[in-house]
């Protein structure tokens, strides 16, 4: 049973980002995995070798794709080629959801590669959501935005980010990926509670979450997905998982990348808290529903 | 904020202010183009906090970005490296950016318009300009043919009996084929032999010895044909006589069969020896899958 209309995936379980060094282990080993999640831009490419592992790949395990590139808050309009990419992508791993970030990173064709904040005005909101709904009409499948990490706000905000994102969502009428530790991160970059931020997005819209651990510097966070989930980060997931109901959970890890089994090992961790809010939500399933995500 | 164009105008601000190069200690300019400080032009659309000014909450943004891209091109030019030393590579890779900053979704294509913007400033090459630009169109080769489009391979049933003056062989699309004034192949396995022998003696260093390997020395100047193509998507780079060169890149341009040997091979290619040769060719090209398809017939 879904945990909500816009998570049809409550028992995908959780999974791990797709990453070149664990190619060979994935491939010859064939460890359980509920799911991976790969980068979209990574196999938006006409051939060769990326297309071979993704279809190997697709043999074996369910996959989800998830993009860096839409820049649905971007001003600019969507860029058609790019669309028509990203389909041919979602054609060939037949993805049951796609997700990008809340944010912008390019202006009149330059690209910065980088996922920088929004304004949070009622202005950005309407256009951003315009394009989410255009990129769902376009690869007819449901989209979900991410929350981003940020080291900026800008004055002309005229709400909070969790009030920017609830206003997106709701335009858009699509589904949230939650990262939690980007919430942890901003929370400590910007000075807001990071429960607040938790408990007053529409739980409803939560289709996914996202894990990871950052890097603390003197006066900031960076979201360097380099380290292990720290425990701030995994109470307030479990916070987020109680109110939201089970949740599809990734595990992203994308510099200084461990061996494949400590990567998963750190991602199976989410499992005790899921498990928790199962319980408390469905007393006595707890483990059919644990074997049915493992399938 | 009235409008998409008022996020525009935000979004171009900040975006100027992210790509600007940064100053030689890697820290954001201090000073705006128009002489005045960055503090006071960022701090009209970013707010301070408590603990970072709007300058420093930008150098955030401008430091990862240029470290970014300036990482993305060192891991994918380790010959132009090897050539001009990474200190000299580096200084030529922020003013690439910084005159041609990225215009695709996609960092795979950083390095596209890097051969041109070295003929475009040979000062900053000089005096090994003419190398540099072969390396970069090497290396760019390389890319393409990574992760460029194939389509099915011909088979020799597919155009058996077909009128060489009629039949158009069309290339695989991921194929490269250059005309170098370098022989950039045999340097860049050398530099990378050189880099697995240093990294096998556990000699201080370590990969980035690679780079600025001097025991590999800059090729002298000899004009090479090279095809850089892929097999079982895996990269290779070949050695092509210079008739088989302009033979393919006939064929790729779209000539018959029969004009495009008529055009590439020398009148001694009548001769049995010859003729065998050309065959050879061709019976290789075609078990390395060169060839994908007829085009349609000439009229």
């Amino acid at each position: 049973m879904p945990a909500n209309p816009f998570n049809a995936f409550t028992d995908y379980g959780i999974g791990i980002g797709l990453r070149v060094p664990h190619y060979q282990h994935i491939l010859t080993k064939k460890p359980v995995v509920d799911w991976f999640e790969i980068i979209s831009e990574n196999f938006m490419v006409d051939g060769g070798r990326p297309l071979e592992v993704l279809d190997q790949i697709l043999e074996q395990y369910r996959v989800v794709q998830h993009g860096v590139s839409l820049y649905f808050g971007s001003a600019d309009p969507l860029d058609r080629a790019h669309l028509k990419k990203l389909k041919a992508v979602v054609k060939r791993t037949r993805t049951p959801w796609l997700s990008d970030h809340l944010c912008w990173g390019s202006v009149d064709g330059t690209y910065t590669h980088d996922l920088l904040p929004m304004p949070y005005t009622k202005v950005a909101a309407r256009r951003t959501a315009e394009k989410i709904r255009q990129v769902r009409d376009y690869l007819e499948i449901p989209v979900c935005v991410e929350n981003v990490s940020s080291y900026a706000e800008f004055h002309v905000s005229e709400m909070t980010e969790w009030e920017f994102l609830t206003e997106v969502v709701e335009r858009a009428d699509c589904g949230i990926l939650l990262d939690v530790n980007n919430i942890y991160v901003s929370s400590r970059n910007h000075g807001f509670n990071p429960y607040d931020y938790v408990d007053n997005v529409p739980h409803h819209r939560v289709a996914q979450m996202h894990i990871a651990g950052h890097t603390k510097f003197e006066k900031y966070i960076l979201d360097t997905h380099d380290h292990p989930v720290i425990d701030p980060v995994w109470k307030l997931y479990a916070h987020a998982i109680r109110l939201c109901g089970v949740t599809a959970t990734l595990l992203e890890w994308d510099d200084k990348i461990p061996s494949f089994d400590e990567v998963h090992d750190e991602a199976l961790k989410a499992h005790q808290f899921i498990d928790g809010a199962r319980a408390a939500r469905n007393p006595g399933n707890v483990k059919t529903d644990r074997v049915a995500g493992l399938a | 904020m009235r409008s998409t164009r008022d996020l525009k105008a935000l979004q171009r601000a900040m975006a100027a202010a992210v790509l600007r190069p940064l100053n030689a200690g890697s820290r954001t300019q201090r000073r705006w183009v128009d002489g005045r400080p960055t503090a006071a032009v960022v701090g009209e659309f970013i707010k301070p906090n408590d603990e970072l000014t709007s300058l420093d909450r930008i150098e955030i943004y401008n430091r990862m970005y240029w470290f970014r891209v300036l990482d993305c091109l060192y891991d994918d030019c380790p010959g132009l490296r090897a050539v001009l030393g990474v200190r000299r590579f580096m200084r030529l890779a922020e003013a690439y950016l910084a005159k041609y900053p990225s215009s695709s979704f996609t960092l795979r294509n950083l390095s596209r318009r890097l051969a041109q913007f070295i003929g475009e400033e040979p000062l900053l090459t000089a005096p090994y300009t003419a190398l540099a630009i072969d390396m970069a169109r090497f290396e760019w080769a390389q890319v393409e043919a990574f992760d460029g489009p194939a389509l099915p391979s011909l088979e020799p049933q597919d155009i058996a009996g077909e009128n060489p003056g009629r039949l158009r062989l069309r290339l695989q699309p991921y194929l490269g084929l250059l005309a170098l004034n370098y022989a950039v192949d045999d340097y860049v396995i050398a530099v990378k032999k050189s880099g697995l022998r240093s990294d096998a003696s556990n000699a201080p260093g370590g990969a980035s010895s690679v780079a600025a390997s001097p025991r590999v020395s800059r090729p002298r100047r000899a004009r090479v044909h090279v095809a850089v193509h892929r097999h079982d998507n895996q990269i290779y780079f070949k050695r092509l006589e210079p008739a088989a060169y302009r033979l393919l890149v006939g064929l790729q341009q779209g000539q018959t069969l029969a004009h495009a040997c008529a055009l590439a091979l020398p009148k001694a290619a009548a001769s049995p020896a010859w003729q065998q040769k050309v065959q050879g060719w061709f019976k290789n090209w075609a078990e390395l899958g060169w060839f994908c398809q007829t085009a349609a017939s000439s009229p």
